[in-house]
């Protein structure tokens, strides 16, 4: 007897992967109902960008009582594009080409306001003691703007010797804990600007250095000190912020290259600085002794982290949060991509046509990711722009982010929507039940974003749920970096995440991950 | 129309998974509401919450996506397997159906609703004197005997039993599970986010008060009611209008359209 064996007609590539992407492709567009979400998807987040409009002018009471209204001009942008803060006490002269100093900084004292400031001003009645990252020391400064490209030798309060450049970069200098008298030298040659420590000024320690291209010929050089407003724990109902202020003493001051006299001048202290930056800024000057009082910082702005709220601009990625209406529309795509398949049996269908269960899902959260992400990245993309015009014509001002860090959030934002369609898809064939899966994705992703970035969830919780959960994955929305240097309120309200954007990510590509691979393995178990 | 009550009792309790839901609406609202008053603690950097009671009841916002899952389901769950057009052979009569799955889903979400509010209120009481919430903090002591908690706590289950009939409505409208589920969410959710964006103040007032779980959400909180843009029983009414709208065109599309 002859055993026949059965070959099927159809060519072998008819039998591909590539056909059953196509196939879950064409289930996809053929459906009205999706195709209206995903356009909605595309288009609603635009519509949504004009909510940011506000009429950026503050009020304040002018000096007879008047109420005088001013526009908010923006923060300062430092030589990297970052918003900035630069308001500190300068006592500079020229230095033409190349040139050091070196000092001898006997004392850093502090006052901060333990009561409130006061409402005439002055430090009557202040506490004395520092701020952490109070500071005083050496710096070269491309000129006395606001912004202006530095490098500067510094004590701080109780972070030692620090050396630190263009607003963004810090090295610290050893131990935290500094003996006074400290001996500190800054030296320009060319465009590298190297800082110095001493206990003794015979025995010196570089400790770090920078190349500030850019740098004219001429620069500022000079003694500065700074001090961060003091935050204090309260029973009240909302934060205590007060202004600080540090006092350096300098002697043995010796400058080769340049020998005109000193200038004090104030960095910043415009309208733009708050109530916390009231401090004095002054120079007492003895014979060869420098008594310099400065308040306010030279840090990275970090918008709503700072402790006295935040200047004016907002973080970008609060333009984006008309996203979410459309992410609601995808949940419910991608929920229904795999759910439907079963209200009508359609499973059996998709299953005797490609017997190969894990494939099929596979394909299907090939579409569904794909199709999610250019959704996603076109109304992400159009809110930006709509967004930005519209906040640009209103006055508003957003806080500068360099373009790459752009360019992750939009293209982060869309693969972190692809990502979780693929997890609720996933979800979809492990549960079947349309209503508890879309539930769980909006419960996930719209209000997991609301309760952590929203802020009403407190900071220890939101961090741990930004950790752990699928949510995690929003640190790609993260447009100001947090700074050890910058004493801070970095939670996920104020828009800093507990995680890098790229580990975020991970996270929620993880629980996909896992999701779909105990999705086909439950799928290979049971029946359709 | 008891008739009508006890079929829909009927088919609810002998679908499989009802218990999940009941068990899911408790467990989420309390655990959301456990957490955030776990954490807090007075005094802090940055100041302590101004309202532990509201803070206590925190978990409603979680719960109540639960209570429109047993809400929505309880229509669209008919629709899609057909049984509807059977339920309608039976009881010809649209609103006398609607009625009794609106009683149905009312009165089991009246009850687990307080069980949730209850734990929630019964774990914040062991919790907050212990974190430093006390009178001498200038916080008022947390207990039922309290009037503005006894109004919270009742207002919070009427806000879920609000949500159940929105859910109710929205799900008559549109017939399908994911989209009903979608479209009440999206009301609730997607009006707090926005929020975040608006900085005009006109504005923000304004759509704190049309927003349905912004203002009924108003009845939880105990302090600083003058700041709120409404009271608490007129936001608790915005919740109840969207309520009755989402009915009224849940009912009326019933009454007009095929099963």
């Amino acid at each position: 007897m002859t055993v026949l064996t059965y070959q099927s007609p159809v060519a072998d590539s008819r039998d591909s992967f590539g056909q059953t992407v196509r196939a879950e492709w064409t289930k996809l567009r053929t459906v009205r109902g999706w195709l209206i979400g995903l356009l909605l998807a595309a288009v609603l987040p635009a519509g949504f960008a004009f909510l940011g409009q506000a009429h950026c002018a503050t009020s304040t009471s002018g000096p007879n009582g008047k109420s005088v209204t001013t526009a908010c001009p923006g923060p300062p942008i430092g030589p990297n594009g970052e918003a900035v803060e630069d308001d500190t006490y300068f006592v500079h002269q020229p230095l033409t080409g190349n040139g050091s100093l070196t000092v001898r900084l006997t004392s850093l004292t502090g006052l901060y306001a333990a009561g409130g400031f006061n409402t005439n001003g002055g430090t009557a009645g202040w506490s004395s003691g520092l701020q952490p990252w109070s500071k005083a020391g050496l710096i070269i400064k491309e000129n006395t703007t606001q912004g202006s490209a530095y490098a500067a030798i510094m004590a701080t309060g109780s972070h030692g010797v620090h050396f630190q450049y263009n607003f963004i970069h810090d090295v610290t200098g050893g131990a935290s804990s500094l003996k006074y008298p400290v001996w500190l030298r800054v030296t320009r040659s060319g465009h590298t600007i190297t800082g110095y420590s001493s206990s003794d000024g015979v025995h010196w320690t570089e400790v770090g250095s920078a190349t500030l291209t850019g740098l004219g010929p001429t620069a500022q050089i000079g003694m500065f000190a700074a001090s961060p407003p003091y935050a204090k724990p309260t029973s009240g109902h909302s934060g205590f912020v007060a202004p600080s202020q540090a006092t350096g003493v300098f002697d043995r001051v010796d400058l080769s290259g340049a020998s005109r006299s000193w200038n004090g001048a104030v960095i910043g202290g415009g309208p733009t600085d708050g109530p916390v930056d009231t401090g004095v800024d002054a120079l007492t000057r003895s014979g060869g002794t420098f008594t310099v009082q400065g308040a306010g910082d030279i840090v990275p702005d970090v918008g709503m982290a700072s402790p006295g709220g935040g200047g004016p601009g907002a973080p970008i990625d609060l333009s984006l949060v008309g996203d979410f209406v459309g992410l609601i529309a995808l949940i419910v795509i991608a929920a229904m991509f795999m759910t439907a398949e079963y209200r009508r049996g359609l499973i059996r269908v998709t299953f005797a046509a490609s017997p190969n269960r894990g494939r099929v899902l596979a394909a299907k959260a090939i579409v569904i990711a794909a199709v999610t992400f250019v959704a996603a990245l076109i109304g992400t993309v159009l809110a930006l722009v709509v967004g930005l015009r519209v906040l640009q014509s209103g006055g508003a001002s957003i806080l500068p982010v360099p373009t790459l860090t752009l360019v992750r959030i939009v293209a982060g934002t869309a693969a972190v929507f692809g990502v979780a369609a693929v997890l609720i898809l996933a979800l979809g064939a492990l549960l079947r039940r349309t209503a508890v899966v879309v539930v769980l994705g909006i419960v996930v992703f719209v209000l997991g974003w609301l309760v952590t970035r929203g802020g009403l969830l407190p900071t220890g919780v939101a961090d741990w749920i930004l950790r752990l959960t699928p949510v995690a994955a929003y640190s790609v929305q993260q447009s100001i970096r947090a700074y050890s240097f910058v004493t801070g309120n970095y939670t996920p309200g104020n828009g800093f995440y507990p995680l890098a954007p790229w580990a975020g990510f991970l996270v929620l590509c993880l629980w996909a991950a896992a999701a779909l691979g105990l999705a086909i393995y439950v799928m290979n178990r049971r029946d359709a | 129309m008891a008739v009508a009550l006890h079929a829909e009792w009927t088919k609810w309790r002998t679908l499989p998974g009802q218990a999940w839901l009941i068990l899911g609406i408790i467990a989420v609202t309390i655990g959301v509401s456990y957490a955030a008053i776990a954490s807090q603690h007075c005094p802090a950097v940055g100041g302590c919450i101004a309202d532990p009671v509201k803070q206590s009841l925190v978990g409603v916002e979680a719960g109540q996506a639960v209570v429109a899952i047993l809400a929505v389901l309880t229509i669209t769950g008919e629709y899609a397997t057909g049984m509807i057009r059977v339920t309608f052979a039976a009881m010809p009569r649209r609103l006398v159906v609607l009625t009794a799955k609106t009683s149905v889903v009312l009165a089991l979400v009246l009850a687990v609703g307080a069980v949730s509010v209850l734990g929630c209120v019964l774990a914040s009481r062991l919790i907050l004197p212990g974190h430093g919430f006390t009178p001498a903090n200038g916080y008022a002591a947390y207990s039922l005997g309290n009037s503005t908690l006894l109004r919270a706590a009742c207002g919070a289950v009427l806000y879920l039993m609000l949500i159940a009939l929105m859910s109710i409505g929205v799900a008559t409208a549109v017939r399908e599970s994911a989209v009903a589920i979608g479209v009440v969410l999206g009301l609730l959710y997607l009006f707090p986010i926005l929020l975040l964006a608006v900085s005009n103040t006109t504005w923000h007032r304004h759509l704190e008060q049309i927003a349905p779980m912004i203002a009924g959400l108003d009845i939880i909180s105990a302090t600083g009611l003058k700041s709120l843009p409404l009271t608490p029983w007129q936001g608790l009414g915005v919740m109840a209008a969207w309520a009755a709208g989402c009915l009224l065109l849940g009912g009326t599309l019933l009454r007009l359209r095929d099963a």
